[in-house]
């Protein structure tokens, strides 16, 4: 039940939002913002019910919806969910306070927004696959309304790129699942993972559909194709990313919040939750294609961000960076079949990686993005890298922050960035070592972005025209410690979070049964 | 031997309307010579009315089952069933001929009406070959000059012309079909003859009566190609007189068509089943009632006058009629004589409402009923029913018919497919008609009225008669039972 | 009880003929106090009688020498499909209320039209049903003529002679079931028990079912759906996209399916890859939908999008009936509902919220005026409808269009392949035009006259007919629930021999 009400009160949100209309652009923020972070709340009340000790769903529901067709409305959480339901509802505020300065329609933004975030707990809280697609193909309409109606000058090619790269991905998922349910009469992810798991799956698959005249043989194969490249463009993976950096520079930044927060993150979910589990024989099969795709990600990503000059599209691609390496570590852990206990424990650890930096790497980018907000409205709309120069001078503190967050974006010891891409690395090495040793090379060209940004945003000589820049204010400092603070938590004490999802991971990494 | 009173006593209904004739002529002339023309029609009618309201009431009260003189005179009760019909529609032929201008000989009018009506009745209850003959000149004859009667309009008297000259020519082919039937038979009853042509195969001087006999009826009937007349008399004739063709004289046509043929010829019917043609006269009728209705409905298309289009609608209501014919069976009669009896009634009324626009406009085209909704909304709402009975939509009287008809004709060869040609064949004509009829509706409720504006005068005499009309054909169609199960009553009391 | 939606709507559409001229607003309010009281009654039987199964409503004699009786009588299907017509009825009066010229007639036409329609989905004697479908013919073609737009005398002549061409084909068939079933009944039962010869079933079945499968705008012959809804006005195109097409439908499965099951059968030889009537129709429907996506998507005229995605969605139903498997025609039912409301949506936002007030239907002008800032409810309506058509989950077109696609899988699985191009097509077309209408690059805005807002009847239509989508969306056991049993009732014995 908790779950249920959890998806439909920013709904409720939404529709208040509507109705309250404009009367007062101070009230509708406010409203909004209420409705955030009493989802936080209910995620927070949901955690602490959680018992971090099963590895298995939790707050479960199912009702028949429509029974002919086997389709459930089936929720539950595990720890992946609730780890993603918690990066959810910490993402959303951050991403509607960095969209205060939005002037226009600000209901319909807002409402948006809370579709949005309904549309995320959707599909984080999702155990059938119809209700699963159905969130995940709604999601994408509040995401093109918000960067159509309120993005930049070239919003109309980005949003629909956008909307064209991921419906047709989604199509393909839809098709393959189809293609699955009519042979197994089932949609719902644990049972088809049960019967992955049984070794009967794919086999069924192949023998009831070869029968009809024109299905190939490799017939599993497509399915996967199909399943794979739906959850890839989201990610995204290279080469379906190209759509990422248009959406995310031409998108209102708050947006581009939620973009890279929580939505990139629906796709590695996806892989976690759908692929890995029902198409393992396959992913073991391409996997060295898929590693070189991850390894071209990872690098490409890393050298186009060193060639940009708009601190959103460095950051945009900087996202798919971030994500190569849960990639990696994914991809890593499908290496090998069962094991002894030293194999299991690397697996053990690429796996805590991968889930520890999707939530690190939603919360650090969406604070970056946060800055970058505050010197567009600062600078009025400029981002670019070298419109700024010598901030330092004149605003130390939003320097000193920020550099927190660029810092944790690199890696640093210390701050939360580490202790996902650690893990990563620790685990994936002895599993996929050419892969993870290319995959450094990510690393050492994300610093040099990075610090490039630092020497030439804030160090150097300070340009007269920002000498009137104005520093963090009292209230910006009050909202943002919250997310600095939890860097430096969990970059210290990464058990914190880790303790949500450990059993999960372990129970996943033993039924993953190649 | 019967006397002659006998005789007199069963033929007292045609009687009644004979002698109501002559004294409506001899008041006309005598007594009211100097009133106005409005007045002398309204006695004259109303004389004529409750004269024609005496025959049926004499017809309704007569319960003989007889058959005189080897079919001369033959009373039953389909053939009183008959006859009340066309007294009805001749009452209400002469209650929209009250409002008329076109003729001062009010008696003489009067006296031809019924006349004609006479011989309608006669025709109806005849089975010998001569009677018919005879009855069917007595009801041509009038009607002949009736369509001259008006004599204002200089192309009345040309239709009257053609008229008379193609009736006369076909009653020629007709007698000398009936000459040969008798040179068969050696009688002049249908039964008998039926009996003497009964054989094996075809005799050639059969089929030569049975051409003679269906150019001689399809004339009457105003079937392909026979039916070159019908065009230029319905747009000259008066209006009344107009109607009267379209209506009574097609009721009588049809039903001894349907008589002669099945009885008469009976043995030499012939099949028009799809694939199964057997020689006879059944071949000839069905590509008779093909013809016509593929040609009505296609010039329709084109016309511009409306009395032109109700014209050539007319020869394609005849096409669908003759399939009864084809069928000949009683079922088949049944479905004619209802279909026969609405048409009449809506074509009485939608002549009404020609009449009262020609008065208003001057014109019979079809482009000055532009906007008559708005100026005349009962009139239109009338022409909305009868057109729409003419194209056969429910619950109209007119798809009644055409479906109780279409049954039938299916329903008369069981077992192979048989007429399914022919029926398939009508209702895309019907689709054809639908276009022409939706035209004229069109014109009436779509566009605005041309210069006039006024509302249409109408007297409330016709006003009343056409609205009694729209209702017995919205009532006919919806509840067709009423017609119906008097019809079948009739056809089978007859086979009892 | 049923019965009087249909005498409620005559007389409503009596006394419009009967109210003095020029009162407009006691023509609207006679109007929907009928609508709503047909409503009323659809709606309380649809809740009432939740078991699916034939309640026979009336039964009175008409014509015994014929057998023809009038005998109205509702099953599961039935019951939803009136339901529909209650929904779109009312909201057709409330997107009309703009109508200030011959208000009454326009009433009393529409009135007579949704009358009919019930009368049809009543029906349960075959004359009766005939007659009512013929009626239909009538005010369809007034409501164009006198109240369209675009070429509306070709438009309202040409759907009214094609519907007229299908009923004359409808009428040829069940005369020859009628004769060779004896002659006695004309009741549904009567013929779908009689068994007729195979060979007769076998031209039988494409004749009777192209005959309705006309009206519902079975390609090729749909040519007269773009061109009849683009003449007509808002309510009317509601009504006949809405309501009107799927009567063509019902009739295809109804009659043609239950009297004719074996015409189904194969042939016993194959044609070009096609062994059966059911492959050519299939096929055809699968042409259509493909055909109609295609054609919308590069359509200049706002409505003619609308206009051919209607006739892509009844291909949707059509192959989801050929596919005679439980899920796909329980699919197709669902389908006739959904598209019901859907089209009535869009031709609402498109006819009477753009076209009422811009006054050209023009996708290249429509950009321009900033549509989404002048008249932003319609925008929202336009994407909620657009996607509620596209198949996004959460609304009705959803579940439809999910039960044809496994119905036809399990039917003709390479169909299924192009149902789903249909589907993705769609979408482009959908957003082509919401694109192109509402969210294009605003033009000089100092030039264009400020638009009136939209009113209160149009907005409670609009909540009143995506309520709907959405509710049949989250919960499609309400349909589901009486169309199941209806479908496995023995008046669809035939039907299911051909493999259910």
């Amino acid at each position: 039940m908790m779950l249920t009400i959890l998806t439909a009160l920013p709904v409720v949100g939404a529709i208040f939002l509507l109705a309250i209309g404009d009367r007062s652009k101070p009230l509708t923020r406010a409203v909004a913002l209420a409705f955030a972070f009493a989802s936080l709340l209910l995620v927070l009340i949901l955690w602490h019910g959680f018992d971090s000790s099963l590895g298995t769903m939790q707050f479960e529901q199912r009702l028949a919806w429509v029974p002919a067709l086997n389709i459930e409305y089936h929720v539950g959480i595990d720890g992946l969910g609730l780890l993603m339901l918690l990066l959810s509802a910490i993402v959303v505020p951050i991403g509607m306070a960095a969209s205060w300065k939005i002037e226009e329609r600000v209901p319909l933004y807002f409402a948006l927004m809370l579709l949005l975030q309904a549309c995320l707990f959707g599909t984080f809280t999702a155990l059938n696959f119809v209700h699963w697609f159905s969130f995940w193909e709604l999601s994408l309409i509040p995401a093109f309304f918000l960067i159509k109606l309120w993005g930049g000058p070239k919003r109309t090619p980005a949003a629909t790129q956008f909307l064209v790269y991921t419906m047709v991905g989604g199509v393909a998922m839809l098709l393959s699942f189809l293609a699955i349910y009519l042979v197994t009469g089932k949609f719902d992810f644990i049972d088809l993972a049960q019967l992955a798991q049984s070794g009967h799956l794919m086999s069924n698959v192949v023998a009831s559909l070869s029968m009809h005249r024109f299905m190939p043989s490799n017939i599993a194969m497509i399915l996967f194709a199909g399943a794979f490249l739906g959850l890839a463009v989201k990610v995204p993976l290279f080469p379906f990313h190209t759509w990422l950096p248009d959406a995310y520079s031409e998108a209102p930044t708050g947006t581009t919040i939620l973009l890279t927060g929580a939505m990139s993150k629906m796709g590695v979910y996806g892989f976690l939750r759908i692929l890995l589990p029902i198409f393992g024989p396959q992913v073991q099969a391409v996997l060295t294609p898929l590693l070189w795709l991850t390894v071209a990600t990872i690098v490409f990503s890393a050298y186009a961000a060193l060639a940009q000059k708009d601190l959103k599209r460095i950051f945009a691609y900087s996202s798919i960076n971030h994500l190569g390496y849960c990639m990696l570590g994914i991809f890593a852990v499908a290496k090998y079949t069962g094991g002894d206990i030293s194999l299991l424990t690397q697996k053990f650890a690429a796996m805590d990686g991968v889930l520890l930096q999707m939530f690190n790497h939603g919360l650090t980018a969406a604070t970056i993005f946060w800055f970058i907000a505050m010197l567009e409205n600062r600078s009025g709309g400029q981002r670019g890298i070298n419109d700024f120069c010598g901030l330092r001078a004149v605003a130390p503190v939003f320097a000193g922050l920020m550099g927190i967050a660029l810092f944790s974006s690199l890696g640093l010891p210390g701050l939360n960035g580490f202790v996902g891409e650690f893990l990563i690395f620790k685990g994936a090495f002895p599993l996929v070592t050419w892969a993870t040793s290319i995959s450094v090379i990510g690393l050492l060209v994300t610093a040099i972005v990075i610090l490039g940004i630092i020497q030439r945003v804030f160090s150097g000589p300070l340009h007269e025209r920002w000498s009137g820049f104005p520093d963090l204010t009292l209230a910006e400092q009050l909202s943002l410690a919250p997310a600095i603070a939890l860097m430096f938590v969990l970059g210290l004490y990464p058990q914190l979070v880790i303790g949500v999802f450990n059993s999960t991971v372990i129970q996943f990494v033993q039924h993953l049964n190649f | 031997m019967t006397s002659y009173s006998h005789l007199l006593q069963l033929a007292m209904p045609e009687v009644i309307v004979v002698i109501t004739a002559i004294f409506a002529l001899t008041a006309d002339l005598v007594l009211l010579r100097t009133s106005s023309l409005r007045t002398r029609l309204s006695a004259a009618v109303s004389l004529a009315t409750i004269g024609c309201v005496a025959a049926i009431l004499s017809i309704a009260h007569s319960t003989d089952s007889v058959n005189l003189f080897d079919g001369m005179l033959v009373a039953n009760p389909l053939t009183h069933l008959v006859q009340i019909a066309l007294l009805v529609l001749t009452i209400f032929v002469l209650l929209l001929a009250v409002d008329s201008e076109f003729t001062e000989n009010v008696g003489e009018f009067v006296l031809l009406i019924l006349l004609a009506t006479v011989g309608m009745m006669f025709l109806v209850a005849s089975q010998n070959l001569l009677t018919s003959f005879i009855s069917l000149e007595l009801l041509s004859l009038p009607l002949y000059i009736l369509t001259g009667f008006d004599k204002r309009n200089a192309r009345s008297s040309e239709a009257s012309l053609k008229y008379f000259l193609f009736g006369g020519m076909s009653a020629a082919f007709l007698l000398f079909g009936f000459s040969l039937l008798y040179g068969f038979a050696n009688s002049t009853n249908f039964v008998e003859i039926a009996t003497a042509i009964h054989g094996p195969s075809l005799n050639p001087l059969v089929i030569l009566a049975i051409v003679m006999t269906v150019i001689g009826l399809g004339f009457k009937v105003a079937a392909v190609p026979f039916h070159f007349w019908a065009p230029d008399v319905y747009q000259a004739a008066p209006v009344p007189v107009a109607a009267f063709i379209a209506s009574g004289s097609k009721v009588a046509s049809f039903f001894v068509f349907f008589q002669i043929f099945s009885i008469a010829f009976g043995g030499s019917a012939g099949s028009a089943a799809w694939m199964h043609l057997i020689h006879g006269w059944v071949p000839v009728v069905a590509g008779v009632a093909a013809l016509s209705m593929l040609l009505g409905n296609t010039v329709a298309i084109t016309q511009t006058s409306l009395r032109r289009l109700l014209a050539y609608s007319a020869i394609a209501h005849a096409g669908y009629m003759l399939i009864a014919a084809v069928a000949h069976t009683p079922d088949a009669l049944a479905a004619l004589l209802y279909y026969v009896i609405t048409y009449s009634l809506g074509t009485i009324g939608a002549f009404g409402i020609i009449g009262v626009v020609e008065k208003a406009t001057g014109s019979d085209k079809i482009a000055d009923l532009s906007g008559l909704s708005k100026r005349s909304p009962i009139l239109s709402a009338c022409l909305f029913v009868f057109v729409l009975s003419l194209a056969g939509i429910p619950p109209l009287a007119g798809f009644f018919g055409k479906f109780y008809l279409f049954v039938a004709a299916l329903a008369a060869t069981p077992g192979s497919s048989g007429l399914l040609w022919l029926v398939a064949f009508a209702i895309a004509m019907s689709a054809v008609s639908l276009f022409y009829y939706l035209r004229i509706l069109k014109r009436v409720y779509a566009d605005s009225p041309e210069g006039n504006s006024t509302p249409v005068q109408a007297s409330p005499l016709t006003r009343a008669a056409i609205v009694v009309l729209a209702a017995l054909v919205i009532l006919f169609g919806c509840a067709p039972n009423l017609l119906l199960q008097p019809i079948l009553n009739a056809i089978h009391a007859l086979a009892a | 009880m049923l019965a009087w939606t249909i005498y409620i709507s005559f007389l409503g559409a009596l006394l419009q003929l009967l109210l003095p001229k020029g009162n407009n607003t006691l023509a609207r309010a006679l109007a929907l106090v009928t609508a709503l009281a047909g409503l009323a009654i659809a709606a309380t039987a649809f809740l009432t009688h939740r078991t699916g199964e034939l309640i026979t409503v009336t039964n009175y004699a008409w014509i015994p020498s014929l057998g023809i009786n009038f005998h109205l009588a509702a099953d599961g299907i039935s019951l939803c499909l009136i339901l529909l017509t209650g929904i779109v009825a009312l909201t057709g009066v409330l997107f009309s209320w703009n109508i200030d010229r011959r208000t009454n007639e326009f009433f009393a036409f529409y009135l007579l039209l949704i009358g009919c329609v019930y009368g049809v989905f009543l029906s349960y004697d075959l004359f009766l049903l005939f007659v009512f479908y013929e009626i239909v013919i009538i005010p369809k073609y007034f409501l164009i003529t006198l109240w369209g737009s675009t070429r509306k005398d070709y438009g309202a002549m040409k759907l009214a002679l094609y519907s007229f061409i299908g009923s004359a084909m409808v009428l040829v068939g069940l005369i020859a079931a009628y004769v060779v079933a004896g002659g006695k009944s004309m009741a549904l039962n009567d013929l779908a028990n009689y068994a007729f010869s195979v060979h007769f079933q076998m031209w039988e079945f494409p004749l009777v079912f192209v005959g309705f499968a006309i009206l519902a705008g079975l390609w090729p012959f749909h040519t007269w759906a773009p061109t009849g809804h683009v003449a007509a006005p808002t309510a009317a195109s509601m009504l006949l996209a809405g309501v009107v097409m799927k009567l063509g439908a019902y009739g295809c499965l109804r009659v043609a399916m239950t009297l004719f099951p074996h015409g189904l059968d194969p042939w016993g030889f194959s044609l070009l890859g096609l062994s059966s009537w059911r492959d050519v129709f299939a096929l055809l429907a699968v042409i259509g939908i493909v055909y109609g996506a295609l054609v919308a998507m590069v359509q200049k005229d706002f409505k003619f999008v609308i206009g051919y995605s209607s006739v892509s969605h009844m291909g949707f139903i059509l192959l989801g009936l050929m596919t005679l498997n439980q899920i796909g025609i329980s699919g197709a039912i669902i389908q006739m509902f959904s598209h019901g409301i859907l089209a009535g949506l869009l031709f609402a936002v498109v006819g009477r919220m753009v076209y009422d007030r811009t006054h050209t239907r023009e996708l290249v002008l429509l950009g321009p005026m900033n549509l989404n800032k002048a008249i932003p409810f319609a925008a929202l309506t336009f994407v909620v409808a657009g996607m509620a058509g596209m198949g996004l989950p959460g609304f009705s077109g959803f579940v439809a269009e999910l039960m044809i696609l496994i119905g036809s899988w399990r039917a003709f699985p390479i169909f299924a392949i192009f149902v789903g191009t249909g589907i993705v097509i769609g979408v482009v077309y959908v957003w082509r035009a919401m694109q192109k209408a509402f969210f294009a690059e605003p033009g000089d805005a100092s030039t264009q006259e400020p638009l009136p807002p939209i009113t209160i009847p149009e907005r409670l239509g609009a909540i009143i007919l995506i309520c709907t989508s959405v509710a049949i969306g989250l919960y499609p056991q309400m349909l589901l629930k009486i169309i199941t049993p209806a479908l496995n009732s023995p008046l669809f014995d035939g039907v299911r021999k051909g493999g259910w």
